[in-house]
């Protein structure tokens, strides 16, 4: 699909978790200010690929990455990964607040990058959690534990805690797949909500929501891109026999 | 048979089953006798302590024993007051964990979220040998090792001070709080950390503001059952710390300190030294087990803090 001034850019990037090659030649463009999808059954390397676009797959022992990723036309591996990191936020799959009081979560990014002024933070916390949709729910008690929060509401908290640092791009790891139907139309609303001012790549193994949210979706089958293109035309008209196959629920 | 009912497990055959059921009863019923046993000596120590202890308590009172500095039990005029043993125990645990604490907990933070994992290999099962160490061999090696040379360095007369107990035991106390912190800071979930690091933090931010704030309550449990440890310890105070009965204080500038700088004895080192030759059934005899019940009194308070800190963190 042909994307001009992409805010990500991967050009064949080939991932190792030791021998296990995980990602083969994977090239794909990332529209701004907009939603798209990774879709494909477990183990295609769909989370995988969300991770090396901040770097998150450093973390783990043994992985090797070749290839490029740009990140507004310039090399992942040349940004400082704090600032990177602090621009491409990240939201996981299972929601995890630390365990400090629901201000505190929120202000973390800002605490780390040692601003103190009080007027600021609380103004960045409240402003993050109005644009997570929790602010009418949390504002009585901002200083209870984040625990406190059901299990939708934390991951609104990990929304707001994503936003509070102004990132442009925000990754979602299957942001719904620990939440119920009620929560995941929440994080859905939000979802459409927010690609005004962000961009969004989420990651999910739920069909109906790529087709709900994104604006464009990626198909992904044991590390290699199958295909891409707009939402409409991969869920109504896909051009690979295996990518039609699996959103017709023939294998996954 | 419809379909539910066929998707249950089989009946075993009824024999097996009593045999089977026989069988683990009395490995149930066993094992609950060896841990009533456990309890029931504890008790049985407990009530001989302090029926051993009252004779003495009757006769002294146990304010003094709680507030005298004067301890003669065998003198003609006897004195029981174990003031400056109790702040001797203390005193000296207390200034071993000053050290073992910030000591042991960063080696935990060492060996659990930055060693290579050869490294870590290496460092874990040599803690776990520190703790197999005979007290006896510690308290040698600070005799003839670092009393020597901190009286060298310190200019004084001799090396067998409180300070040199201190170094000694805190040496001992780290197995302790190097292992239990440890457990506390790998039980911190993975997720945690990935969200800080996703924030931009750093490995250092991660660990002061994610890592051992969610450990904490471990950690405080790791230290204080290192506190417990380091009162109770007997051996190698006795063996380096100078035995003299004199309350460890010393004036600066008119106020009272602690004086690490002088010999002293705890609690334990006097039922080591006077325990040995004291005459059965009398006052001084008795009165050693009154400094038993004081000395249990701190290690078990000591221990059920612990405890409750500890299950808190579990509960978390």
């Amino acid at each position: 699909m042909q994307i001009n001034d992409p805010i990500v850019g991967a050009r064949d990037v080939n991932l190792w978790y030791g021998r296990n090659h995980a990602l083969r030649d994977i090239s794909l463009n990332i529209k701004e200010k907009a939603v798209t999808a990774i879709i494909g059954p477990s183990g295609c390397g769909k989370s995988t690929f969300l991770k090396t676009i901040n770097r998150m797959t450093d973390l783990v022992e043994g992985v090797r990455l070749e290839g490029l990723i740009e990140f507004r036309e310039r090399p992942i591996r040349q940004y400082d990964i704090v600032e990177l990191r602090r621009r491409v936020g990240m939201v996981f799959q299972k929601p995890n607040p630390f365990p400090k009081s629901i201000y505190e979560n929120i202000v973390f990014g800002l605490r780390i990058q040692g601003i103190k002024n009080r007027g600021q933070l609380q103004e960045v916390a409240e402003r993050s959690l109005r644009q997570a949709a929790l602010w009418d729910e949390v504002k009585d008690r901002l200083q209870d534990s984040a625990m406190s929060l059901s299990g939708g509401q934390q991951q609104r908290l990990c929304i707001a805690r994503a936003l509070a640092v102004n990132p442009e791009v925000i990754l979602m790891d299957e942001p719904c797949s620990a939440l119920d139907p009620v929560a995941t139309a929440k994080i859905e609303d939000l979802i459409a909500e927010l690609k005004r001012d962000y961009t969004i790549v989420i990651v999910t193994h739920n069909m109906q929501q790529a087709a709900r949210v994104s604006d464009s979706t990626a198909f992904f089958l044991m590390g290699e891109l199958i295909e891409y293109d707009s939402t409409i035309k991969v869920f109504e008209n896909p051009e690979d026999q295996r990518t039609e196959d699996y959103i017709t629920g023939r294998f996954g | 048979m419809n379909e539910r009912t066929a998707l249950l497990p089989k009946p075993p055959v009824p024999g097996a089953t009593r045999r089977t059921h026989l069988k683990d009863r009395l490995i149930e019923r066993g094992l609950l006798g060896v841990a009533s046993l456990t309890i029931v000596f504890l008790f049985l120590i407990l009530l001989f302590l302090i029926q051993r202890s009252l004779p003495a308590i009757q006769e002294v009172g146990l304010r003094e024993f709680l507030t005298g500095t004067r301890w003669m039990p065998s003198s003609r005029n006897p004195g029981y007051g174990a003031f400056a043993m109790i702040f001797s125990s203390v005193m000296v645990a207390a200034g071993a964990l000053v050290l073992s604490a910030p000591w042991g907990v960063g080696v935990a933070v060492f060996v659990s979220e930055l060693a290579p994992k050869a490294l870590k290999e290496v460092l874990k099962p040599t803690v776990e040998t520190l703790a197999i160490f005979p007290s006896v061999v510690i308290g040698f090696v600070g005799l003839v090792v670092v009393a020597p040379r901190l009286a060298s360095l310190l200019g004084l007369s001799h090396g067998l001070t409180a300070l040199t107990g201190i170094i000694m035991l805190s040496i001992m106390a780290l197995p302790t709080i190097i292992s239990i912190s440890e457990d506390a800071i790998n039980s911190v979930p993975r997720e945690y950390k990935e969200a800080a690091y996703a924030l931009g933090a750093t490995k250092t931010e991660t660990i002061l503001r994610v890592t051992l704030p969610a450990a904490r309550s471990g950690i405080s449990a790791a230290i204080m059952l290192g506190f417990g440890r380091a009162i109770g310890e007997t051996m190698t105070l006795l063996m380096v710390a100078g035995n003299a009965l004199s309350l460890p204080i010393t004036h600066v500038f008119g106020i009272p300190v602690p004086n690490l700088l002088a010999s002293v004895r705890t609690l334990t080192a006097t039922i080591a030294i006077e325990g040995l030759d004291v005459p059965w059934r009398s006052l001084h005899f008795h009165s050693l087990f009154v400094l038993g019940g004081i000395l249990f009194t701190f290690t078990f308070v000591v221990n059920l803090i612990a405890d409750i800190v500890l299950h808190k963190w579990e509960v978390k």
